[in-house]
């Protein structure tokens, strides 16, 4: 077993058993599934807007490489510098440089979570580079030292206590366990921090490519205020975020806010096309974007799994999946969680240590149901599970080799399919004694599962039997 | 070779193969947006009722004016009752002389502007470019709002609009934009729906979270 999938089944064990984290999610879960379906409902055709938007995604990611290069012309015209990175190491050299060439001491950050996946925090504190998250949730994560737990609310397995506790520990201020004033702490502490920060770095939802903007989908207010107070702004995005035009945003704005946070637009959704053009009051002087791809072209080349490139990390996915909820978001061990970060986890990073990930699902399809670009998340799962098995000789290991010679020998012999069920069902009296124990040969499946016991009656004898009485 | 380069080779590779159209395939019209997008009524009355819903939803103060006059008392009674004593604003032939008209120290944003100097202003009054019917939403831009952080930094965030400002949905205000700038887009364009929020505390609303924590657009 992989160090990942080590730490998954420990972590998978305790946090099902955690009761006081179930509770916690479920009433989060609760409230965004009232208001996520109330938004559905207010599009005259929400399924007609997942075709749209999947098609839209589809001409996005396969032509990823025209839009690209017009993104980037288009930004590069205005005044853009535009950097790119085939690995996150580069990535975090291309930021580093630019704050040393601006001699940055301290760095103010929007929610990013491409940021995350190529650890940029830990690369600028190494750097003696302060780096403060504007995000609450992240802010709030940040202080207590933990990764986000989910792509939209990274602070959702957090109670207000909880809260309280890290803002008296980390900055000495909170008044109480109310919300709103908890709130105000983080606002007090970080508008200090957008006015003193010298460099911001923000994320992006979209770019456009007809235009050359990044498109930035938020409700506080502070990626407006890392975009608009620091002299040096960075975004950091995947090659993936494109869209073709700028009229898609019509209809990717509300979608992801109705599947984000069940809102039908989130407050504010900024797109920036350049620093700060000769006759605009502020902005930052400098504005550098960089593109990332950081194995995401292994994905494009898998066409059978091309369309996880159109993900736009709405959270949906996670919202609904079983295990998700249940393990909770830390438990996978990723920067992306649930249904779509267990499908791109193992082509982003490798699949014989994450392919355990394909099995964090109950293949309910949940997932691939509520995703609002189509993305055939539950297949995926299938697909890099029969990847994983087939290793590079091409074989299944022996043993299963051997089970399906077995399997395949009985099932082509009728006679012997039905002695074989006919004798299961005496066998099954002597299993009894030994489930789940170590004498048990199937005890990994059954240790925590019953099997019924198998029916008297075949259904060939049954479908005879009905036959009979016509 | 650049990264650049090497990305560039790896994504032509990759795009040699076809994927499976699973839903499709084809960039929508606006046609079809419409087509799925949440309804908005055809007249103008229509389009006010949906704004002023969606305001009022949103927890913003949406107020129609008569006529500019009437926008100016309004102004003045917001001045009085939230005693404001530094109002922020920008060059333009309607806010300008709206936040000279209220009597009290005025901040215009320009290049050179002090971020400390906006951050003791009470309020910040700007122009817009258009309003969303379909969703509530104000839209500015760097070009027309007094650039990017007026909209945003002081505590209460007075919108100016004219009536004819007003569009039906997203699909006409993105037309609008496109329309509007050309190829000459300012560097920020902004669509703001509502005052700044989170929920990121047990999912409870708090408003005000990083922006400001009042919106109030007054349309004539």
């Amino acid at each position: 077993m992989s160090a990942p999938a080590a730490q998954f089944k420990a972590d998978a064990k305790r946090m099902a058993a955690d009761l006081r984290h179930r509770a916690t999610i479920q009433t989060a879960m609760g409230k965004y599934e009232v208001v996520r379906d109330q938004r559905k409902r207010w599009f005259q055709d929400w399924e007609g807007a997942r075709t749209l938007a999947a098609r839209t995604k589809y001409e996005a990611v396969n032509g990823l490489d025209a839009h690209l290069t017009r993104f980037t012309q288009q930004l590069e015209a205005r005044g853009t510098k535009v950097h790119w990175a085939s690995t996150s190491a580069q990535a975090c050299v291309i930021i580093l440089d630019i704050l040393k060439a601006k001699n940055a001491k301290v760095v103010v950050k929007s929610k990013s979570m491409t940021s995350e996946e190529i650890h940029l925090n830990g690369a600028l504190e190494r750097a003696g580079v302060e780096v403060v998250e504007s995000d609450l949730g992240e802010f709030i994560v940040q202080l207590r030292g933990e990764p986000p737990y989910h792509l939209v609310f990274p602070a959702m397995h957090l109670t207000r206590d909880e809260i309280k506790d890290v803002f008296e520990k980390k900055l000495h201020d909170a008044p109480s366990n109310d919300p709103e004033e908890l709130t105000m702490v983080a606002r007090r502490q970080l508008r200090k921090k957008y006015i003193q920060a010298d460099v911001g770095i923000t994320g992006a939802n979209y770019a456009i490519a007809e235009t050359g903007m990044i498109s930035i989908t938020e409700n506080e207010g502070n990626a407006r205020l890392t975009a608009a107070l620091p002299k040096t702004m960075i975004t950091l995005l995947g090659i993936e975020k494109v869209l073709p035009r700028y009229e898609d945003l019509a209809l990717f704005l509300p979608m992801l806010a109705v599947m984000g946070t069940g809102q039908a637009l989130t407050c504010y959704n900024t797109m920036y096309g350049g620093p700060r053009q000769a006759d605009e009051a502020d902005g930052p002087e400098e504005f550098h974007v960089v593109l990332l791809d950081n194995r995401r072209t292994l994905v494009l080349a898998d066409v059978e799994q091309r369309d996880a490139l159109g993900c736009i990390r709405c959270g949906a996915c996670l919202n609904v999946c079983p295990v998700y909820r249940n393990v909770g978001g830390h438990t996978y061990g990723t920067v992306y969680g649930g249904p779509i970060g267990s499908v791109i986890t193992p082509h982003l990073r490798d699949l014989q240590d994450w392919k355990h990930l394909s099995y964090a699902s109950s293949l309910c399809g949940a997932c691939t149901e509520t995703c609002p670009v189509g993305i055939d998340i539950h297949h995926h799962l299938l697909r890099n599970r029969r990847n994983a098995s087939a290793p590079k000789t091409g074989k299944p290991s022996w043993t299963q080799r051997q089970l399906f010679k077995i399997y395949g020998a009985i099932a082509a012999r009728p006679r012997l399919w039905k002695l074989t069920t006919k004798l299961g069902r005496f066998a099954q009296v002597f299993h009894g004694p030994v489930k789940g124990g170590v004498l048990d040969p199937m005890r990994a499946w059954t240790k925590t599962r019953d099997l019924p016991p198998l029916a008297r009656q075949s259904f060939r004898e049954w479908w005879k039997e009905q036959g009979a009485h016509e | 070779m650049s990264e650049r380069d090497n990305i560039f080779a790896r994504l032509k590779e990759a795009l040699k193969l076809q994927a499976p159209a699973r839903h499709g395939r084809g960039l929508p019209t606006i046609e079809e947006q419409r087509h799925v997008m949440p309804p908005v009524g055809k007249s103008e009355s229509e389009l006010f009722e949906l704004f002023a819903k969606n305001a009022t939803d949103l927890r913003a103060t949406f107020k129609r004016a008569k006529d500019l006059g009437e926008v100016t008392a309004e102004l003045r009674a917001l001045r009085d009752s939230e005693k404001w004593q530094r109002v922020a604003t920008h060059r333009g032939s309607l806010a300008e002389p709206q936040a000279r008209s209220l009597g009290l120290p005025l901040m215009i944003t320009e290049e050179n502007s002090e971020k400390h100097e906006l951050e003791q202003c009470d309020v910040g009054i700007t122009e817009c470019d258009a309003l969303v019917a379909q969703t509530g939403t104000v839209l500015v831009t760097s070009r027309t709002a007094g650039g990017r952080a007026l909209t945003c930094l002081p505590p209460h965030h007075v919108v100016l609009a004219r009536r004819e400002q007003m569009v039906p949905d997203l699909p006409a205000a993105m037309q609008l934009v496109q329309k509007r700038f050309g190829d000459q887009y300012p560097s920020m364009i902004s669509f703001i729906t509502g005052a700044s929020r989170t929920g990121d505390i047990e999912r409870i609303l708090v408003l005000g979270a990083h922006g400001p924590k009042k919106l109030t657009i007054f349309c004539y």
